[in-house]
């Protein structure tokens, strides 16, 4: 009987990771380690020009500088990581490709598994999708159409050379290559990741889509990301992102930068699903991710919503910087820690420009020997008049072993600038599971419901169909939280 | 075979011996009532039969159709059939009305091996439902109970077991705290849901309920036992006399 048990519940933990398969597949790899040669090396097989090669060398010799200075103030908890013991490019092997039938059929096998329709003519109608394997681009679809609204939807890597002025022009204008240890490393090897370009005045129609899968062992993810709206258009994008299980941990270190104009709109919207690591804290991925939205222009607005269900360790505070006047900036956040997990995440909103808004919504879920820590910075500058802050922070338990924390610091230097922040905890009681059990839930589409609950101001957000996996993905990360 | 059978139930709790040797036949199609005073296990009976933790049942037997129900989780006894309106139902926020409803609607139909509910379906069933007792429709897109009345709250007990359709349901002094008009409309609720293969326990300490859903058999419960067991009269009696003689007969 306990025999039988314990089978079940490790073919459940199995499960429970649905895209912690590895794909077989043969890949171009750099040597492990990380020197000069190495961003040499990821730079000549980019074929990049040398203003790039330089970018990078400029920030891997800073980082050089900042040895053993990773930041240290967040709550978390892991083991020093050696950063040698790496491989900082793999790209699956034939990369050249000049139509979506090229793509190893193996690769669309596993973006199949992941749930995502490469193919054009399986695709969810109106959603464009960039998907990036270890360290390469592999397809983007829907690219004639985008191209002939003047939509620039690219590999990154394919940007630097078709439109050097723009990449030069916005790389590392928000979050400079200096700004920390995460995103100096990432400036110095980051290897693929997408580029958009919105021309004025226009409203996307379709949601631009980025799928990141780390599938080499001991590969560390890079990507960068660059978005730029140009007065007055919109965009929706949507980025998510899985990886094999595997018991060593993985490094993700990724950059997102966004631009908007004049009256111009981003929405960004995650759903990180990155392996979290097994029940006693045996591997994951190690996700320090930099993502900061500049809203440039007068009455622009970057929204950015988060899932956040996987990864060993989330670390992570995706940011506005309020220049324009008017300008909004709004953040929605979901993270959930079972198990070992460990997040601390948040956001930061720094007004600079007159009537600036923004709002904060976070809500924490924390199960088994989880950490959860909500960490969020509102600064006011002194030139922000009548700026205006909303926060909102709630946390809920899942048994008695986890842990939740607030951390919210609110800088004002302006007399005229109004802030609110309100912050609940809450747990789920065994009189509420047994309510929803006596309806014939079971246990976990109790916790399920009741965490949806909790979090549909957030869910909501996102984009219609999204939402409908992010609700799932919600109740699979909880399932064996309670009991 | 009665649908509902419970044999000689013992059950305590945090070590205190509440329910002392139980016997009760539901037979299809009958409404059995219980009445007694505060604190004599009538809620730990509910909560027995529904399959509440914390409650060690040590002797006796609870059979649904012959089968063992002691032996079946919380959420398995609902699917198979078994509904408790709670007395004190529990507050779940964000989750609206409508949301849970078709939740647990949906486990319903998985047990049957429906597919889920469409939502248009839904909508007419539930807008159905509503009318017949009384809610305002827009009641659904509440919260579950969060800010709910007493009243609003028995109400939508009713309404889930309405919409649930099961085969036992368990009235745990739904009655109280009703006025006179809610009562009538909780009632009806009730009733329209009679029939030759339902049955239903209706506890409660008022006999002005038993005037709106007239029961085959009363019994009174005092000190964990079954002391009494008679037709409606039992219940006017009740009224009349109090429970005094019970009492005394039991302690
Ligand atoms: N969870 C519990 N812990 C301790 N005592 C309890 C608990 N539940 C019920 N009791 C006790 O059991 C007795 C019967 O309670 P209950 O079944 O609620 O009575 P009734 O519903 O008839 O008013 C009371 O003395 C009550 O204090
Ligand atoms: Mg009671």
């Amino acid at each position: 009987m306990a025999v039988t048990r314990e089978t079940a519940a490790a073919v459940k933990e199995v499960e429970q990771y649905k895209y912690g398969f590895v794909t077989d597949i043969e890949s171009d790899k750099a040597p492990k380690g990380l020197n000069e040669d190495i961003i040499r090396f990821i730079s000549a097989k980019k074929n990049e020009p040398e203003w790039m090669l330089e970018y990078r060398l400029k920030a891997y010799r800073y980082w050089l500088t900042l040895s053993d200075e990773e930041p240290a103030w967040a709550k978390l908890h892991f083991p020093k990581i050696n950063y040698q013991d790496s491989y900082y490019y793999a790209a699956p092997k034939r990369e050249k490709l000049a139509s979506l039938d090229e793509v190893d059929p193996k690769l669309l096998e596993t973006y199949k598994k992941l749930g995502i329709p490469l193919l054009e003519q399986q695709m969810l109608a109106g959603v464009a999708v960039d998907a990036v394997f270890d360290s390469v681009s592999v397809a983007t679809t829907y690219k004639k159409k985008l191209e002939e609204m003047g939509v620039i939807f690219s590999p990154i890597s394919e940007a630097v050379h078709k439109h050097p002025e723009l990449v030069k022009k916005y790389l590392g204008s928000v979050v400079p290559y200096s700004d920390n240890f995460y995103a100096t490393l990432n400036a110095a090897v980051f290897t693929d990741g997408s580029f958009v370009y919105i021309p004025k005045g226009l409203r996307c129609p379709m949601e631009l889509s980025t799928y990141f899968r780390i599938n080499e062992k001991n590969t560390g993810q890079f990507e960068r990301t660059l978005i730029i709206a140009d007065e007055g258009s919109y965009v929706s994008y949507l980025e998510g992102c899985t990886a094999p299980q595997r018991d060593e941990n993985q490094l993700h270190a990724a950059v997102v930068e966004l631009i908007a104009l004049d009256d111009a709109e981003i929405k960004y919207s995650t759903v990180q699903n990155w392996y979290p690591g097994d029940a006693d804290g045996k591997g994951g991925i190690f996700n320090f991710v930099t993502k900061r939205g500049a809203c440039r222009g007068k009455n622009s607005k970057i929204m950015w919503t988060q899932v956040e269900t996987g990864s060993a360790i989330t670390w992570k505070y995706p940011s506005c910087i309020l220049q324009g006047d008017n300008s909004v900036g709004e953040f929605y956040s979901v993270a959930i820690t079972n198990n070992r997990q460990q997040a601390d995440t948040g956001t930061k909103m720094i007004h600079l420009g007159k009537g600036t808004r923004s709002k904060i919504i976070s809500k924490g879920i924390s199960a088994g020997h989880a950490d959860n820590t909500y960490r969020g910075l509102v600064r006011i500058g002194a030139k922000a008049d009548q700026a205006r802050n909303y926060t909102q922070c709630d946390s809920l338990l899942i048994g008695d072993k986890c842990g939740a924390h607030t951390v919210p610091y609110i800088e004002t230097r302006n007399p005229t600038a109004q802030t609110e922040h309100e912050a609940t905890t809450s747990k789920i009681g065994d009189d509420q599971l047994f309510y929803c059990m006596q309806r014939g839930m079971t246990q976990e589409e109790a916790v399920s419901l009741i965490v949806n609950g909790f979090c549909k101001e957030v869910l909501q957000t996102l984009p219609m169909e999204f939402a409908v996996e992010a609700q799932k993905l919600v109740g699979i990360s909880l399932e064996g939280s309670v009991g | 075979m009665a649908l509902l059978e419970i044999k000689n139930l013992y059950a305590s709790v945090a070590g205190k011996e509440i329910l002392k040797g139980i016997t009760l036949k539901l037979q299809p199609g009958e409404v059995h009532a219980i009445m007694g005073p505060n604190g004599t296990g009538k809620s730990t009976l509910s909560n027995v039969i529904a399959g509440r933790d914390g409650y060690e049942v040590t002797k006796g037997e609870v059979l649904l159709d012959g089968e063992d129900v002691l032996a079946m989780a919380a959420d398995e006894r609902a699917r198979a059939g078994i509904f408790l309106a709670f007395q004190y139902p529990v507050e779940i926020p964000g989750v609206t009305t409508s949301a849970f409803l078709k939740t647990a609607l949906n486990a319903k139909r998985r047990q049957e091996g429906k597919p889920e509910i469409d939502a248009m379906e839904f909508l007419k069933l539930v807008k159905a439902k509503t009318a017949q007792l009384g809610m305002p429709y827009d009641m659904i897109k509440r919260a579950l109970n969060v800010g709910f009345s007493g009243g609003e709250k028995k109400r939508a007990e009713v309404l889930q077991m309405t919409m649930l359709e099961p085969r036992v349901a368990i009235l745990d002094e739904t009655d109280s705290g009703l006025d006179i008009d809610a009562l009538r409309v909780v009632s009806e609720g009730v009733n329209s849901l009679r029939s030759p293969d339902r049955a239903f326990l209706v506890i409660t300490h008022y006999q002005r309920l038993l005037d709106y859903i007239v029961p085959d058999h009363v019994h009174v419960l005092a000190h964990g036992r079954i002391v009494a067991s008679g037709g409606k009269e039992l219940a006017l009696e009740l009224e009349a006399e109090g429970y005094a003689k019970y009492l005394n007969a039991a302690a």
